[in-house]
């Protein structure tokens, strides 16, 4: 902020003359890296398809109107497996991401070899998307709810590893001095100095992963890893359009009560 | 009579409080969850045979992966990695710039009921369909190709940016948006002058992390035919080159990494 002198006049500035042209020089390179951006884009497009869309999307709209409710009823079995890839994916998860976490964490680590082979697992679970994870797990176990379930459990490792060492980092070093004070054992130190201060936190993310692989699931049937997935891509396919709107319904239902039930446990525990 | 004092002062054991206090609740969410754990392992229907026919496959599925091949498809995947990049950058920017006015209209301290309940309906959309199911309509409406994937991205990003840039507005202190507007300021100058200066920081984090989920995302709405690098990676696994498969999966990882070390870094000096 400056106060610049203009004929005998104080003028309230926010910024210096060079701090704006320096400022102005930023958003020229990002408008022109954006524009860049755009140009390859738009010349990998078919524009003709794009100017066609609002109709397309007119004519899809109104062949979805309206929904085949008497299909719901087949989709019960898929949305229970699909709730059960989310939750025992989260189970898995949670069971390999806790000693991840401890061994990643730069206060509980056994020893620093160990603390990069653990970031290393927490990195490369996290940028491999779970659909991804599923292709490849569909190959290995043939398709079906169990290549889904490991899918989502290897995906979200690195999510609540990553969230879990995050806070063991920060406790309180000086409960577990006191505890360690009064004679325990590393192990006894860990299970009454360290773990009572997390737990909440272990909980919250577990609770939190569950909700988000709630959502992933419902895409994993797409590579033919189990879930309502499978009946949304059959019926993409075969231009079921009342089909496909009911299962989006059924899908937004899942996830509003997956939501509701997520911030309901979260706030009993927090 | 002493011995007797000490022995109530001092109890000889002691017993870890329970993480749910209330002993009702706390064995009915035990036995609830071993019941529904019995009743979800049984519907799974593991064909344990299946299985383990998968595993030497899948010893040789992933032996498969090694060595990565990073030659054989260079161009292929070069191209299929910068596309991605432009399509992170194009839908963050497009996704953040939309998520600007639905952002502020779902911010209860600046916005009317209706705008409100508009913003926020448009928001709960967005959130509830993952991005893969946006691509698959994005991919009908405006054929195969980068812009099904940017206009699935940029949807997504509306449903993340906006919610966190709504709720950090309505967590901003009103006294500095009394100030101003104090002044005689009209609306625009109030939003640029009280609200901009105390979200900013965080926002422009945010908007680094969601770069970094966008290519992400882009790796796999090319498997629905959205463009991007998960295009190329879909090619390559379907015509079983798991070495060049193996060889993108290496590159995203490594963009990732670079991209979280930005952006954390850019996160601690923009706070």
């Amino acid at each position: 902020m400056v106060v610049l002198k203009k004929q005998d006049e104080l003028v309230w500035k926010k910024r210096t003359t060079r701090e704006q042209w320096i400022n102005w020089f930023y958003w020229l390179i990002g408008i022109s890296i954006v524009l860049f951006a755009w140009k390859i884009i738009s010349d990998k497009t078919v524009w003709f398809f794009v100017q066609d869309a609002p109709r397309q999307a007119a004519d899809i709209g109104s062949r979805m109107i309206p929904p085949k409710w008497s299909y719901s009823f087949e989709l019960i079995e898929p949305v229970w497996d699909t709730i059960n890839i989310a939750t025992l994916g989260t189970v898995i998860a949670m069971i390999i991401a806790v000693p991840v976490a401890f061994c990643a964490a730069r206060n509980t680590t056994p020893h620093s070899t160990v603390r990069i082979v653990a970031l290393f697992i927490i990195v490369s679970s996290r940028s491999v998307n779970s659909l991804i994870w599923a292709l490849m797990l569909v190959y290995i176990l043939g398709p079906g709810v169990l290549a889904g379930t490991v899918a989502i459990g290897l995906r979200s490792i690195g999510f609540c590893a990553k969230l879990i060492y995050e806070s063991i980092e920060e406790i309180d070093a000086n409960q577990v001095e006191a505890v360690k004070a009064t004679g325990a054992s590393n192990l006894q130190q860990m299970i009454y100095g360290i773990i009572p201060q997390v737990l909440p936190t272990i909980a919250g993310v577990g609770i939190y992963r569950w909700d988000i692989n709630i959502r992933e699931s419902t895409i994993l049937g797409l590579v033919g890893a189990g879930g309502i997935g499978l009946q949304l891509n059959g019926s993409i396919n075969t231009l079921a359009w009342t089909q496909v709107s009911t299962i989006l319904l059924v899908i937004l239902a899942t996830v509003f009560v997956s939501e509701w039930v997520s911030a309901k446990v979260r706030g009993a525990i927090i | 009579m002493m011995n007797n004092v000490s022995e109530t002062l001092y109890p000889k054991s002691w017993k870890k409080p329970p993480f749910i206090k209330r002993s009702w609740l706390r064995w009915s969410i035990i036995i609830g969850s071993i019941l529904y754990l019995i009743a979800a392992l049984l519907s799974m229907d593991i064909n344990i045979q299946r299985v383990l026919e998968g595993l030497p496959r899948g010893q040789r599925f992933i032996e498969s992966f090694f060595p990565p091949n990073f030659s054989d498809n260079r161009g292929v995947v070069w191209e299929g990695i910068l596309e991605s990049i432009w399509m992170a950058i194009i839908s963050t920017v497009v996704g953040v710039a939309l998520s600007i006015p639905i952002g502020l209209g779902a911010a209860r301290n600046l916005a009317p009921l209706w705008v409100y309940m508009t913003c926020r309906f448009i928001i709960a959309g967005s959130r509830t369909f993952p991005e893969i199911i946006l691509a698959i309509f994005a991919v009908k409406l405006f054929g195969f190709g980068p812009f099904a994937g940017f206009i699935a991205l940029s949807l997504g990003t509306i449903g993340f940016f906006a919610k966190l840039l709504a709720e950090d507005i309505e967590n901003s202190s009103p006294a500095q948006a009394e100030a101003v507007k104090a002044t005689g300021a009209n609306w625009f100058q109030w939003i640029n002058y009280a609200i901009q200066p105390q979200v900013m920081p965080r926002m422009i984090g945010l908007s680094v992390y969601r770069l970094d989920i966008n290519f992400r995302e882009s790796a796999v709405v090319g498997i629905v035919g959205g463009g991007g690098i998960g295009a190329t990676l879909n090619t390559a696994f379907s015509r079983y080159e798991f070495d060049t498969a193996a060889a993108i999966l290496l590159i995203i990882i490594a963009i990732v990494m670079v991209l979280e070390y930005a952006s954390s870094h850019l996160r601690k000096w923009v706070q």
